[in-house]
Parts: C-alpha cells; structure tokens; sequence
C-alpha cells in the first residue's frame, strides 16, 4: 500500500458538516472559548439545509396566542409517541429563543403588518392540544433555509470557528470506546488529514440517497452515520424513513408543505379533495406520513391522475396570485422549471418522495452520543456527540413534523456547544494518537482508490436504490421487506467487485462519491433489517401486514449495528423515554392518533 | 498588461471521443472542457455523444449521465439540483448558469460546449478555485451589525422595509454573475464583484443594520466598488434573476448622496 502521509491538525472541538446545526454548534464552540475546526465535504451554504422551505416552528405567538406545551402535544403526538419527552420539551421550550437569536443574527424573516415575524400553518401544529390548526412556523417567504443557513454562514465569519471546506471526512479516530478524532481527505490538493480533538460533533445530515427517488441533494449520504456503523456503535429508529407528500411528479424537487399551509389542497382523478375523508380535522395539514399514505391509496385504488393516473394534484391556482407570490416564490419558480406549471392557473403534479430520516446516530437532549452497553440503554460514548438530522435525540420518533427540522437544527446545535463548554477544559492536553488507530482508515481509503472489480460505482449503487425504493416505500409488507434485505445483502456482497475508474488523489468524485456509497449501504441495510424486525405500524413505519401501533411490545427505540466485513446486523432496543424534563408538564400518555 | 492569448500550457487541445451507445437514437454532442491537475498534458477538449432518449432535460442530467454511463472521472460540482445551492453553475454555450436549471434543449447551435466559470484558476475538469470569490464576500462583514442594545424578541421590521431586502436575499453565491463581468476578469483582486456587492446592499438596506455608514466607507475607494462600468452582463446570467447591477447602482447613489 502506497505511503500515505497525515498532515495533523489538534482543536478541542471539530464539527463534521456546516449545515444548519453544524453552524450552530461551530459557532456555540467557538463562542465559549474552545478551539474549533469545522469540516464540510462541501461549501457551507450548498449543505442542504439551503434548501429547506416553509419555516422554522416555534410558539412565538405573533399570529394569536401559542404556548410551548401545545407545540410539545403536537410534537408528541407527530412523533406516534416515539419521541423522547424530555428531548420534546427541551425543544418546545428553547425553540422560542433560538427563533430570536436567528432574527438578531439578521435571518430576513417575512413580517407581519406589525413588524413581528411572519408565521404560517403547518401540518400537525395545532392550538390548546389539538383543537385546531395555528400558525407556528415562522417563514422567511418559502425559502427560510436559505434564509437561515446563509445569515448562519455569514455570522460564523464573525466569529473565530476555523473552516475546513471541501475535507471530505473518512473515519473516526476510536481509542478504546474513546473517539479522539475524525480523519479527512482535502479534495483540492489530494492530502490526507488527521484532525484530534477533545470531542467530534457529527452534523452530516440524512441519508435520502440510499432511494431513487428523494427530495435530498447528491450530497445527502449520511456519512456521519456510516462511520459510526465503522466504529462499531449502533444507529437508532433508522426504519422510519419520512416521504413528504409533494415532491414534484419525476424530478423529486421539493413543494413545502407550507404551499397547504397557505390554503392549498391535495385532489385525486375526481376532482375530490381526500384529505377530507382520512383526516376530517385538519384535512391536508396532517401529519406527512398520514398525507402520504392517502395519496398512496388513492392512486392504488385507481384514482391517481396523469395518463398513467400514477400521481396526486396540488391546488395552488384558486390562491391570490399576490399571496403566492410574497409568501410561496420558491416553489412556484420550481414548479415552472420542473413541472412546466403556472402555479396560478394550474395544479402541480406531485408524489410523495423521501424526504427525511427520523432515525440516525442515538443522543440524549444534550446531543452526547449514547449507545446500549449490557445493561445500560444511555451509556454516553465519551467524545462524540451528533446534532440534526444526522441524530436521533429523539426529538421527531416516528414521524416529523414540518418546520421541527429547522428548529431542531438550531437548539441542539446550540445544546452541543453549551454541554462541550461544560464538560471540556480549552486546550486540555489529549493523548497522543498512534497510527494503528488510523490503519484502517487508510486501508479502506487506498481499497476503494484502487478498486478493479466489473461494476462501477453507480450502477450498484443504483441497485442498492432501486430496492430501497421498491422494498422500503409509503406501505411495507413482511414479504417486500425480506426482499429488501435480501436483495441488499447481495449489493453488499459485491462491493469487491467495484470498479473505480479515477486513480488520482486530487477532486476524486469518483472515489468520493464511492466512499458516499460505501456510507449508504450500511445504513441501506440497517434501514431494512429494522422495518423488517418492527412488526407493528407507528408513525412513517406502515406495515400492511401489522397494521396497527402495538405500544405493549414495540414502544421502544430501534438499534442496529452493522458489522462491515460479514454484512451482518444485531438489532436491540432501548426505551423511549416515559419522563419529560420538568414538572412543568406531565408525561404525555399514548392515545390513538387521529387528526 | 492584459494577456489577449492562453499561455501555451493552458492552450486547450483536442481530446478524447466517447461514442454514443449503439442503438442510439437521437444523440447530442457535448464538448467538455477536461483539466488533470495530477497529469502533465494541458487541459482538451472531451466529445461525448450522448443518447438524448436516455437523460433528463437539464444540463446536470446530461453530466450525471456521462459520468455514471460513460466516463466516471469527469469532475463537477453538484448538490440540490433544483437551482437553490449554487454548486453547478459553469459555462454551458458560452454563459454561466446552473447546470441543474438550464435545458440542453435551449442551448444554442449544434453541439453543446461546457466550461468551467471564465477567467478562474481551474482546479480540475469543471471544477474551479473560488477561494478569492470567497474571501471577497466575508470581506464585506455579511451579518448584522446593531450597537442598540437587542429586544427580547426580535427587531421590529415593517413588511415595506423588509420588501426593500427582496431580490437581494436570494442570492445563493453561485458566482455566475462576478465570473462573467470584464471588469473582474481583468481586476477580480481588487474589484470586489457584482455578487459580493449586491451582498453589500443587502446589509446596507437592511432596516435593522446599524452600520451602514461604516459599510459605505468600506467600499470608498477606486477599485472595491468603481470598477463597476454597468457592463451588465451580471444581469443578464443571474440564474435567479436578480439584478447586481442595480444594487451597485443603489450604492453609488447613496455614497453619492452622502457627499451632496
């Protein structure tokens, strides 16, 4: 194997991603006087939280009275009680503050005819615990990720967080159930780095890739998560994979729920308006895996649209083409761009379409990585810790809700750097790092640079979608999830016959985005393998076969670990948590979820 | 003074020729521009004919497609592919835009030549060094600077003074606009470039930022802003269809205004 030379960097802190809560926490570390490094595989402002769109959800009340407990009743019960509680309130309770500090950063937020910041409906935010819709998610018009994660960037810059951008991370650096660091290989000059710190903040966001169809970036491939998988720690509810409703029909781009949020409506080949029918309350502002889940049986039972009557309308054209154009810009630009539609004459073709991942790296609410070690379920893993949508806290269970993204980003970001000010001691001495801990690292990274097999890379990773796609989608069965698993266990078999074309070192894509894949079959195959155990239906999890929420024996957390040279996987579980963090709320007891 | 010619190692040269699938029925040629920084050889031109019943309408449908099909070592940037992260904007028939909204269908002429941004280091194939682009925009403080001490909540904004902030918050720093402007070809070091001072304006009008004379001051001098000679060319490529022009244009006016 050639020589490979570590250029070595020592922080007390490095955040592994620059998205929305990868900032937060840079920015958080940095703030209370640790030595931070922030590596990104990309330039910050492409990470994909530039593409989230309706809002950011918090009990600002600008828009009629709003209280954190209603947020949390509604969080809870979006989650098909799998969320934590006590991570549920910690968020309710902080997402007000965190909104604010976006504003005095300068986020440009959509305002109210008193100046405040503009709020709009999203789906399952309801007032006084389920009464009606209210508007919480406050909206910077339909671009409120971009509108954050650049206001986030810039206000970085003023800060003294050092950036690492285009380092596309390897591994962690693991000392005896220790980590003590990450590796990275820097694109644009072909180096080799080795970054030791106190602690490593994983920010690399979901996983969308492993599908064909997703409303994510080429960039969402869960690195994060796959070098957890490597380093031998589990990864939590990863079977609960989110499809959002209107994805627009082919290209996959995303329509934000805040298009229903601002009054539009969702109709089948009738012309009929079916949310109605399956959720009489709130109608098309139920929860996603519920609005996906009707438009999935609609067009099974014949009543989809199109030639192919294969997909769902979204009404926009009967709103004032003013509104559209203050409040829902963003979408109505993709629209045209990508469906060929006028949003103010014509409905948008649309799908449900991957879009989140509820399941990810397990962490309790101060975003410390913990993991089942004999007996205890919350062993806390010393020097890791994940935030956003890379973790599993958890904050959204079974289920998101819209606009809990955002919001999350940003309070566990900023809950990761006030535990590392606590815990960690600036430039505190580390031990020194031997290279039998990188070894393996190198191994797999010279491995796949020099991959000689018969398959490319995108043709098994296009395998690898495909039955993602077929076998994992809105309505699992036991039968398409033990072809699933099946069928990815055999992808994972022909890695050694990858081929991968470029030999260079230097702006690889086509072993960075080998790499990538090499991420995304771990997670690919721990997906399955947990749907396929979970024989109950909660949340974005739909089993025709176990079609009901069965709390006696399945009210607890998936974990899964996956081991890289046999393929194989050992589930466990660990217990949702029946507290909340304060006495100012009770426990919230499990009922029948209906809207 | 301005070189008018390549130096002989950038000169481009005929390169290799990728033939479309047999069975091909409608098929495109697509001239890429290829650079290996690992390699001796100058940078050539790639022809790929590519099956047209085989990819999606958009540029970036094309260059998945050569890559994941044809020739797995092209490199270029790419990430959201809905035009909202600014990773894929190049060259594509002669103007910068994003690969991912841009139709191959709209292109002019018969074949379709890709480059990279104009007038940048090239780091490798499509992918070009905007370090410089970078360090220009941080250079101009892009956060929100107040002495008033904050409110418990936020900084009241009326709807109108928050309208003034549309058409400039949208900016996603793809760089089409600055790499396509004469005036920062041939002073990029100096001139801070349209994307970078629309970024300006956007903090300068910003009701709630409490620096804008400061921010005017910074940008006093012959070369940050001045080189700025409404050539236009920012406008017409924005993939957005923002105007840089015009904020430029409202920054003058205000310095000017200062001093009147």
């Amino acid at each position: 194997m050639a020589a490979y030379q570590f250029i070595d960097h020592k922080f007390d802190v490095v955040v592994v991603g620059a998205g929305g809560s990868g900032l937060r926490a840079a920015l958080g570390c940095a703030q209370a006087g640790l030595k931070t490094a922030c590596i990104s595989k990309v330039f910050p402002t492409r990470s994909h939280t530039v593409a989230a769109q309706g809002g950011i959800s918090a009990s600002l009340g600008n828009m009629g009275e709003d209280d954190w407990r209603w947020h949390m009743y509604d969080t809870v019960k979006g989650s098909d009680w799998l969320g934590d509680q006590d991570a549920i309130e910690y968020l309710c309770r902080n997402a007000p503050a965190a909104v604010y500090e976006l504003e005095h950063w300068g986020v440009p937020f959509s305002r109210t005819e008193d100046g405040k910041i503009y709020q709009r409906a999203f789906g399952g935010m309801t007032r006084n615990f389920g009464e009606a819709p209210i508007q919480r998610t406050c909206a910077a018009a339909d671009r409120t990720g971009h509108a954050m994660l650049h206001t986030m960037y810039g206000q970085s810059l003023a800060h003294d967080t050092e950036f690492f951008i285009e380092y596309f991370a390897l591994d962690l650096i693991m000392d005896e159930g220790v980590c003590r660091g990450v590796t990275a290989w820097k694109l644009d000059d072909g180096t080799l780095h080795r970054f030791q710190a106190q602690l490593v903040i994983l920010a690399t966001g979901g996983y969308g890739r492993a599908f064909f169809s997703c409303t994510s970036a080429h960039t969402c491939t869960g690195d994060g998560n796959g070098m957890v998988l490597r380093a031998g720690l589990p990864l939590q509810d990863m079977e609960f994979v989110q499809f959002h409703p209107t994805g627009i029909y082919g290209a996959g781009c995303l329509i934000t729920e805040g298009a229903r949020g601002e009054g539009g409506y969702l109709t089948n080949s009738e012309g009929e308006r079916f949310m109605e029918r399956y959720a009489p309350s709130v109608k098309d502002l139920a929860p996603r895996d519920m609005v996906s889940r009707a438009m999935t049986i609609e067009i099974r039972e014949g009543r989809g649209v199109g030639p192919n009557k294969d997909h769902i309308f979204l009404h926009l054209n009967h709103l004032d083409p003013a509104v559209l154009a203050q409040r829902l810009p963003g979408i109505s630009e993709s629209a045209k761009i990508f469906a060929g539609v006028d949003v103010t004459k014509e409905p948008i073709p649309v799908l449900p379409t991957v879009h989140y991942n509820m399941g990810g790296i397990p962490t309790n609410f101060y975003s410390e990585v913990v993991t089942r070690d004999a007996g205890d379920p919350d062993k806390v893993v010393p020097g890791l810790m994940a935030v956003g949508e890379a973790a599993c806290v958890s904050v959204h269970g079974a289920n998101r809700l819209g606009s809990n993204s955002l919001i999350d980003l940003v309070v566990f970001g900023r809950s990761a750097a006030l535990r590392a000010a606590d815990i960690l001691k600036p430039s505190a001495t580390q031990p020194e790092l031997k290279p039998q801990h990188t070894e393996a690292h190198l191994d797999r990274f010279d491995k796949f640079r020099h991959a000689n097999g018969s398959i490319s890379t995108a043709a098994l990773r296009l395998e690898m979608q495909r039955a993602m796609q077929e076998d994992a989608a809105v309505f699992r069965t036991g039968e398409s999830l033990a072809s699933g698993v099946k069928r990815l266990q055999a992808v994972h078999e022909k890695r050694p016959e990858l081929k991968v074309t470029d030999r260079g070192l230097i702006w690889n894509t086509d072993l960075m985005e080998t790499l990538e894949f090499d991420n995304l079959i771990g997670q690919a195959v721990v997906t399955v393998n947990g749907a396929l155990n979970r024989t109950e239906s909660r949340g974005a999890h739909a089993r025709e076969d176990y079609a009901d929420r069965d709390d006696e024996n399945w009210m607890k957390h998936t974990l899964a670990w996956f081991d890289d040279t046999t393929g194989k996987v050992r589930l466990d579980d660990r217990p949702v948590h029946s507290f909340t963090m304060t006495n100012d709320i009770a426990y919230i007891p499990p009922k029948a979820r209906v809207y | 003074m301005v070189q008018l010619t390549l130096p002989q190692n950038s000169k481009v040269q005929k390169g290799k020729h990728f033939p479309a699938p047999a069975g091909a029925k409608r098929v495109k040629t697509f001239r890429i521009y290829r650079y290996d920084p690992e390699g001796v050889e100058n940078p050539r031109w790639d022809t790929y004919d590519v099956d047209l019943d085989a990819v999606g309408p958009m540029v970036l449908d094309v260059l998945l497609y050569i890559k994941n099909n044809m020739d797995p070592t092209l490199a270029f940037r790419r990430s959201c592919r809905e035009g909202v992260c600014g990773s894929c904007s190049m060259n594509v028939g002669g103007r910068n835009t994003l690969a991912c909204t841009h139709g191959w269908e709209e292109v002019p002429g018969k074949d379709v030549q890709i480059s990279p941004l104009p007038h940048m280091p090239v780091v490798k194939d499509l992918v070009p060094d905007l370090t410089m682009f970078y360090a220009q925009y941080s250079s101009i403080e892009p956060w929100l600077h107040t002495t008033t001490p904050e409110p418990q909540t936020e900084w009241r904004q009326s709807p109108e003074e928050r309208e003034l902030l549309d058409g400039l918050y949208e900016c996603i720093l793809c760089a089409c606009c600055t790499t396509s402007c004469p005036s920062y070809w041939w002073n990029g070091e100096k001139y801070l470039g349209p994307a970078t001072l629309l970024h300006a304006y956007r903090w300068i009008i910003d009701s709630r930022d409490e620096a804008t004379g400061e921010r005017l001051d910074a940008l006093e001098d012959p070369f940050k802003l001045y080189r700025c000679h409404t050539i236009m060319n920012c406008a017409q490529v924005c993939p957005k269809g923002l105007n840089p022009a015009k904020a430029i244009a409202e920054i003058k006016k205000k310095l000017a205004d200062r001093v009147v």
